[in-house]
């Protein structure tokens, strides 16, 4: 079985990370935005798992069994509203969504 | 044996907070019953009061009933306190029993007016009020009762609120009558500091000791009071805001603007005698005004057409008469006046009122007409009334109570005949003006048909002012009528009689005159209005009569010369000096505002990015350490 390095693996989970907070940032699609938020939330589960086989310890997994119940939750939710504000206004750019914007901004 | 005394006022008082708190869920009756019931009640209890001190005059010709002691501070302590005398019991007397009347009056006027319950608060509060101002045994108690009639009078003047024009003519009146109000309180803080008292007896001790005739500080004082007696009873200056306070319902005009608390000034100046007497250029003042208000406003009612705006301007020409009187030293006569006066111009307002009721509120008489046949009790009451008012010979009250004044104008030390003429010439005009309403409103082609006939709630009070107003004026008749004095010889415990000049006159060669000028008026109003003579269509038309039915352009005048000033004044203060370092803070946040509201701009993915950048610095910081 090949090892890999803990640097390597902590450099894997940070790419990870920055690829959904790229996505996040560039996507106007929320569908997109969401699917980012998922690899994100993915990265930070792959950090427990990785810290947990270094230190030979079950809580990382654990953890990470958690966090992905939260993440199901989070997704049910987050589809819902999604589909609440395709019926609202006819778009999935979230840019559109700017009614809370200061109406004295000059 | 005196305890009753403090009831006068406060059961009138109690009923008005009944009426305050509960009024929305009695019933009418029960407001009505109240409300009647109270003032009636303490018109028994002053009449009750009357015989006992007529039966038991005090040797010092008054009592005081202490209630409680109001408050004592310093030197100085207030008692809510009453006193009882001569003066004060005519006052009294006048008000509940005019007041019983006419609340009994208003219980069918008002009957349909959703302000029903409110209505007979005020009124009930307004004679307790009164009542309070004319027992008070001090001055500062009187000028609590002062203030509240003047509140009542305001609530009263805008009690149809609904109307604009209602509510400027009550806060016309308000600031108006304030104007003098604030000389007196001015007045009443000068008497204190000078003589360490505001208790009214000790006060006219202490002045006649302390000041001698005609010394500066008696001449100031007596001043200020006068102005406040100016502003209440609607005397020259402050006299414009009386014709706008007819705004109110007629039985309103009734109480408050003819029969009692425009007379609150000439009660002040009755009370006050010794310092008036202490201050023979005030006093002269006031004959002065008096006489010159009687003209102006005589001429006034010669050309209005509001019905009630011809009594308004009577009622200010009659108070110049009681101020003639009062300037001459004829206190009784005053006096006199004021009760004959309270009684038959209540009759005519309560009369007009009626009319006006009747005939769909129509205000202006020219549109009146032939009313003697289709409401016969009322034109006759108002006749009544009006003969009174034009002092006509032997038989009405007017005539005697009038005549002595015209004859004190002449005859007293103080007097002089160019007072006596102008008293003279006004009872003429006095006696044109009111049967120009007479044959104006109820003779001549009807032109308004009456909806229904006047209730028996309306009739009662009608004829029984009516039937004073013919006898009330034979308790006091003039010396060569057989010197029948009961008035002046009841008042004379409280306020000096006259002093007659030197040589004597031939008293019924004036009363002769005075005869003459009445009858002369009503002559001339018969050929002028009944005749239709194209004379007064022309004078009606004229720039004159125009000035005369502006009032003589003292509206026009004060507001040129103090409102318009006042407003030029505040608007160029709006942007002074102290309001531009407020007006820079707040044009500072705003501006920060705006910086900040930049950022909140409402979209996610901006805020991703400042959030991911706060991070990122936060990390380079903590990494760097």
């Amino acid at each position: 079985m090949v090892t890999v390095s803990l640097e390597v693996q902590i450099l894997f989970a940070g790419l990870l990370f920055l690829i959904g907070l790229v996505g996040l940032l560039v996507r106007r699609n929320i569908i997109f935005m969401l699917m980012s938020i998922e690899i994100m939330l993915n990265s930070a589960g792959l950090v427990f798992v990785i810290a947990g086989s270094h230190w030979a310890q079950a809580d990382g997994q654990v953890m990470f069994i958690f966090i992905l119940t939260v993440a199901a939750a989070e997704v049910s939710v987050g589809l819902a509203l999604i589909l609440q504000m395709y019926h609202h206004f006819k778009t999935l750019d979230a840019d559109a969504l700017n009614t809370l914007r200061d109406k004295n901004e000059r | 044996m005196t305890a009753y005394i403090p009831f006068i006022p406060a059961i009138p008082l109690l009923s008005s907070l009944i009426i305050i708190l509960f009024g929305r869920i009695l019933s009418k009756k029960i407001v009505a019953f109240l409300g009647v019931g109270s003032v009636s009640l303490s018109a028994i209890i002053t009449i009750i009061a009357g015989i006992n001190f007529i039966s038991s005059t005090p040797e010092n010709g008054s009592y005081t009933v202490t209630v409680w002691n109001w408050l004592t501070t310093g030197g100085f302590s207030a008692n809510i306190a009453f006193s009882v005398d001569a003066l004060s019991l005519i006052f009294c007397f006048v008000i509940t029993f005019v007041g019983a009347l006419i609340h009994l009056y208003s219980v069918e006027f008002m009957d349909h007016d959703e302000g029903f319950a409110r209505f007979f608060a005020y009124m009930n509060l307004f004679v307790s009020s009164m009542l309070i101002l004319v027992l008070a045994d001090n001055l500062l108690l009187m000028y609590l009762g002062w203030e509240g009639v003047g509140l009542c009078s305001y609530l009263l003047i805008g009690f149809w609120y609904k109307e604009p024009e209602n509510g400027y003519a009550a806060r016309k009146a308000f600031i108006v009558t304030r104007v003098g109000d604030t000389a007196m309180i001015i007045g009443l803080f000068l008497l204190f500091i000078n003589l360490g008292t505001l208790n009214i007896n000790e006060l006219m001790q202490q002045a006649s000791l302390k000041w001698a005739v005609s010394s500066p500080l008696a001449i100031l004082s007596a001043a200020l009071l006068l102005g406040g007696a100016l502003g209440k009873s609607a005397q020259l200056p402050l006299q414009t805001w009386l014709p706008d306070a007819m705004a109110g319902p007629s039985p309103v005009s009734a109480l408050i603007h003819a029969a009692t608390m425009v007379t609150a000034g000439v009660y002040l100046i009755a009370r006050t005698h010794v310092l008036f007497a202490l201050a023979p250029a005030v006093q002269a003042a006031v004959a002065v005004i008096g006489a010159a208000t009687l003209i102006i406003a005589g001429f006034s009612a010669l050309t209005q057409h509001d019905f009630k705006r011809v009594l308004a301007y009577s009622t200010i020409s009659q108070i110049g008469y009681m101020f003639l009187a009062l300037g001459v030293g004829a206190w009784s006569a005053a006096v006199f006046h004021f009760m004959i006066h309270a009684f038959f111009k209540a009759l005519l307002f309560l009369g007009a009122g009626a009319v006006i009721h009747l005939l769909h509120h129509e205000h202006d008489m020219f549109k009146m007409g032939g009313l003697w046949k289709k409401l016969p009790i009322i034109f006759i009451t108002f006749l009544i009334g009006s003969a009174s008012l034009a002092a006509l010979p032997l038989i009405s009250a007017g005539f005697y109570s009038k005549d002595a004044i015209l004859w004190f104008a002449w005859s007293s030390t103080n007097g002089s005949k160019w007072l006596w003429l102008a008293a003279y010439f006004g009872a003429f005009i006095t006696s044109i003006y009111t049967f120009r309403m007479i044959f104006v409103t109820f003779f001549g082609e009807a032109k308004t048909e009456p909806t229904h006939k006047p209730g028996k709630l309306m009739t009662i009070p009608l004829v029984v002012l009516a039937i004073i107003s013919l006898i009330g004026g034979f308790i006091e008749l003039p010396e060569n009528f057989g010197h029948f004095q009961i008035f002046s010889r009841f008042l004379s415990t409280t306020l000096p009689s006259v002093q007659l000049a030197g040589e004597s006159h031939n008293e019924l060669l004036f009363q002769i005159l005075s005869a003459i000028a009445s009858l002369l008026g009503i002559y001339l109003a018969y050929l002028l209005y009944f005749k239709k003579s194209s004379f007064a269509e022309s004078f009606s038309n004229s720039q004159l009569a125009n000035f005369f039915y502006k009032g003589w352009q003292f509206d026009w005048l004060y507001d040129k010369v103090f409102v318009k000033p006042l407003v030029w004044l505040s608007e160029i203060n709006k942007n002074d000096f102290v309001d531009k370092i407020y007006t820079a803070i707040a044009k500072a946040t705003e501006f920060l505002n705006s910086l900040l509201s930049r950022t909140q701009q409402g979209r996610l993915r901006w805020y991703v990015m400042v959030l991911t950048a706060g991070v990122v610095i936060i990390l380079t910081f903590m990494l760097n350490l």
